[in-house]
């Protein structure tokens, strides 16, 4: 009953208690009347009942006044102090209530205010703790992130179930080496957070190092790790290093327990061919040197009986020769192949010449005090170089010319000579005896508060380079030549994927720590904790049982709630069919573009194995279902897993829009469309919409995924069959 | 009665060397320039003593040798191998093989005309 109500009702029922209790009075006092005496009086009141039912209602009006200002104070006031002070609690906690009415109420107002503020500080003060704990936890994050980013070996991170829950850059290029799929994902097929490392690994190699590791723990080993080497798929060689994730130590059982671990590989293949390599050498120049002496030294010994005749003479003579050209020639290559294996020994870095020289310039200006110039810097060069030492070199030959040669400024100038690079330290002036030279050479470096125990020779030999000395006498101008050994200028394109998407890493979720359960109640786990492979087709045509076909497949993930735009695949198909002009017209695709493109029966696979243990989102997905579900039989690969619409999802949320086109539903969920029209522009937009659908599906209690398959069935779209 | 020397290696510079030597200590010599052919001249030529490098096509010393006295009809014929590899374990195999001496490359050919002579029982 609302206050108003309440109100009229108590003046009401204090009107008619008047009136009652006058009229009451009334009848009682006639009823106890004598006849005489109601003959007395009847004349009397007669002509005055009107007189009298006026004092009733005035009586009435009375009680009425009385009573509505009597609420007013007892019932409205408190009623509103409750209503306000619900606001406080519920909606508005800085908000304060304004003492008013009785003294009784402002005591409590001010009451409550008081128990308000000191909520309101406690709050904060939470609130205060929580945002200092969230940044720093945010921060080691980051650190830890933009750590492994930068490593140059590959760390994978996962937990007791093999799931992958961390991975950096480098593991990720690793993998694309591993992958034997086309280009397709990139090697995210097999890499990716929520992944299984066992596609990888045998779960029993890994089973088998977990169980070795906690042997050692349970030891008290210092170092409770595990090494393996393994082949993969691909024929790589890979070198493993296991260490065990720990939880801390709990209270109850002191003891700490294994609740994940981190991987971290090497591929050897590589070191592996060129010890192969040296293995060879070593034979051919140890066997075969052995022959071909025994070959001499029996020929040089039959030379030494007298009885030889000229013909057998000369061809002793002959087989001497022979032999002697040979070793020479085997020596050569020996000495060659070994001066490539030898450097490989010190862990050299490779790296862009022209950030080699920049580092050098800012290294002598900084340490030295000397002015520098450019000259001709190749910006093609990539040098492999230990750049610590070589810096440290370069910064003790400039502070010699400076301090005995008072030099004023040097010039840095890099060229490319083969499998070589020149680095040179140019000056001007009188050019210092070569005695000089062989003096700084030798002597350990110590210049500008460095001290180093190596001499600029050591770092030349560490590189396996050689430096000199040079005179430019027209030019008055003298240089150090310093030879090193030039990298494979294919790292460029490394270094390209590693800028690739954000600076800020989306390798890491470390919310994916909590175990995942079996796929198989995928319908009752939340929308929002499912992993999903968001994807789109562009194809021949729009008939698939007529023919049409699929030239591409574009498809990102969301894990744990975000979209890991780096973990895509983005592939080309060849139709093995003609591609009609108009379709070119739609998706941009020349028949061009599709040659060398592997077919169908290559990127099914790839593309199966990107979305295993996924749950597929596309928009209109029953058109790229049917397209995938008739290449089921020919392929053998069934995708069986559960699919989400955003077509249908939109209608369920927005029943009464005419448009649910990809156009109008990210337009009506904010999100800005880019490069749409290629599959992977599409899937990433579908994906962003299907993202912001979560939340709204979530508001209308639509939050499993069985929800939201039911959900997607009753719409009238459901009905539709290509 | 002259002895008869089978020289079996692929390297026509030794092959030279040892013919001449062994022609002059007074051996009638057959030469054979691969693993199969030596085992072939074995059987046709009866040779007294088989001077086997170890690394040749077809077959090698190792295999010669194993089938050589594989065959009782062969048990008489010595077998002296010649090879580059200097191991002991190589050694070791050679001789599990069936070798009755073993020399690695390089040798001096006089002490190789010693071995041959103390194999065949002919006095320095």
């Amino acid at each position: 009953m609302s206050l108003k109500s309440r109100q009229a009702l108590a003046i009401a029922t204090a009107c008619i208690l008047v009136i009652g209790v006058m009229a009451a009075a009334g009848i009682a006092v006639w009823r106890d009347l004598g006849p005489e005496e109601r003959g007395v009086l009847e004349p009397i009141l007669n002509p005055r009942v009107g007189l009298l039912v006026m004092i009733g209602l005035v009586g009435a009006g009375a009680a009425a006044v009385l009573m509505k200002s009597f609420t007013e104070a007892h019932l409205a006031g408190p009623a509103l102090l409750a209503d306000e002070i619900g606001l406080v609690v519920a909606t508005d906690p800085s908000r304060r209530l304004k003492p008013a009415g009785s003294a009784d109420l402002q005591r409590i107002a001010e009451a409550v205010n008081n128990l308000a503020d000191q909520r309101r500080s406690l709050q904060e003060d939470v609130e205060a703790r929580i945002r200092e704990a969230r940044l720093s936890v945010e921060e080691e994050r980051n650190r830890l992130a933009a750590l492994m980013s930068e490593l140059n070996q590959s760390v994978v991170v996962c937990n007791l179930d093999g799931r992958i829950l961390l991975y950096n850059n480098r593991a990720r290029l690793q993998f694309k080496a591993l992958s034997d799929a086309p280009t397709a994902a990139g090697g995210g097929e097999i890499i990716g957070l929520g992944r299984s490392i066992y596609v990888v690994f045998e779960r029993s190699l890994i089973v088998h190092a977990l169980e070795s590791i906690q042997e050692r723990i349970r030891r008290q080993s210092a170092q409770p790790v595990a090494n393996f080497v393994t082949t993969t798929r691909a024929g790589q060689l890979l070198r493993v290093q296991m260490a065990p994730v720990l939880t801390a130590a709990t209270e109850a059982d002191g003891e700490t327990a294994v609740s994940g671990f981190v991987l971290m590989l090497d591929n050897i293949t590589r070191n592996f061919e060129a010890e192969t390599k040296r293995d060879q050498m070593l034979h051919t120049l140890t066997e075969g040197s052995r022959s071909s002496l025994a070959n001499l030294r029996a020929a040089a010994e039959m030379l030494e009986y007298p009885d030889l005749d000229a013909e057998l003479k000369d061809r002793f003579l002959k087989v001497i020769r022979d032999e002697v050209q040979g070793m020479s020639r085997r020596l050569d290559d020996t000495a060659n192949a070994f001066a490539d294996s030898l450097k490989t020994r010190w862990p050299l870095d490779e790296m862009l010449g022209a950030d080699l020289v920049a580092a050098a310039q800012r290294y002598v200006e900084k340490k030295i005090g000397l002015p520098t110039k450019l000259e001709d810097v190749d910006p093609a060069v990539w040098v492999k170089v230990d750049s610590f030492s070589l810096l440290q070199a370069i910064g003790y030959l400039a502070s010699r010319l400076s301090d005995e040669f008072e030099v004023r400024e040097v010039r840095f100038r890099l060229t490319s000579a083969g499998r070589l690079a020149h680095l040179d330290l140019i000056w001007s002036g009188q050019a210092m005896s070569t005695e000089t030279v062989m003096a700084w050479e030798l002597e350990p470096m110590s210049f500008a508060g460095e001290s180093s125990p190596l001499t600029v020779r050591d770092v030349v030999a560490r590189h396996d380079g050689e430096i000199w000395l040079q005179r430019e006498k027209t030019q008055h101008r003298a240089f150090f030549r310093l030879l090193l050994p030039s990298a494979a200028p294919q790292d460029q394109v490394e270094a390209a994927t590693y800028l690739k998407g954000d600076s800020r890493p989306e390798y890491y979720d470390f919310d994916l720590f909590k175990r995942i359960e079996g796929t198989h109640e995928l319908d009752d786990r939340l929308l929002s904790e499912l992993a999903f492979t968001v994807f789109d087709t562009e194809t021949t045509g729009l008939n698939p049982s007529e023919g049409d076909e699929i030239i591409q497949i574009g498809a990102t993930r969301i894990v744990n709630g975000k979209l890991r735009k780096s973990e895509s695949f983005d592939q080309l198909v060849d139709p093995l069919r003609e591609l009609p002009e108009a379709s070119t017209k739609i998706h941009g695709i020349t028949p061009e573009m599709l040659v060398g493109q592997p077919p169908m029966s290559k990127v099914l696979p790839a593309f199966h194995a990107f979305a295993a243990d996924t749950v597929l989102v596309a928009h209109n997905a029953a058109f790229d279902m049917r397209f995938l579900e008739l290449k089921e039989a020919s392929s053998g690969i069934r995708f069986d897993q559960p699919v989400l619409d955003t077509l249908l999802l939109s209608a369920v949320l927005h029943p009464s829009q005419e448009s649910h086109r990809l156009e109008a539903i990210s337009e009506r969920m904010g999100v800005n469309i880019m490069g749409r029209h290629t599959a992977i522009g599409d899937a990433i937009v579908t994906g962003e919409v299907f993202l912001r659908m979560i939340p709204l599906l979530a508001e209308m209690g639509i939050r499993t995924l069985g929800e939201a398959r039911r959900a997607s069935e009753k719409t009238y779209y459901a009905r539709i069959k290509y | 009665m002259t002895k008869k020397i089978l020289i079996a290696d692929d390297e026509q510079n030794i092959v030279i060397s040892l013919e001449f030597l062994m022609k002059r200590e007074g051996f009638s010599v057959c030469i054979a320039n691969d693993g199969q052919e030596a085992l072939d001249k074995v059987r046709s030529e009866s040779p007294d003593l088989v001077l086997l490098d170890v690394m040749m096509p077809r077959k090698n010393g190792y295999e010669v040798c194993q089938e050589i006295r594989a065959e009782p009809a062969l048990q008489a014929t010595r077998i002296l191998m010649l090879t580059a590899k200097g191991r002991e374990t190589e050694v070791t195999k050679g001789m599990a093989m069936g070798a009755d001496a073993y020399m690695t490359k390089p040798f001096s050919t006089k002490e190789l005309v010693a071995k041959v002579k103390l194999l065949l029982d002919i006095p320095a």
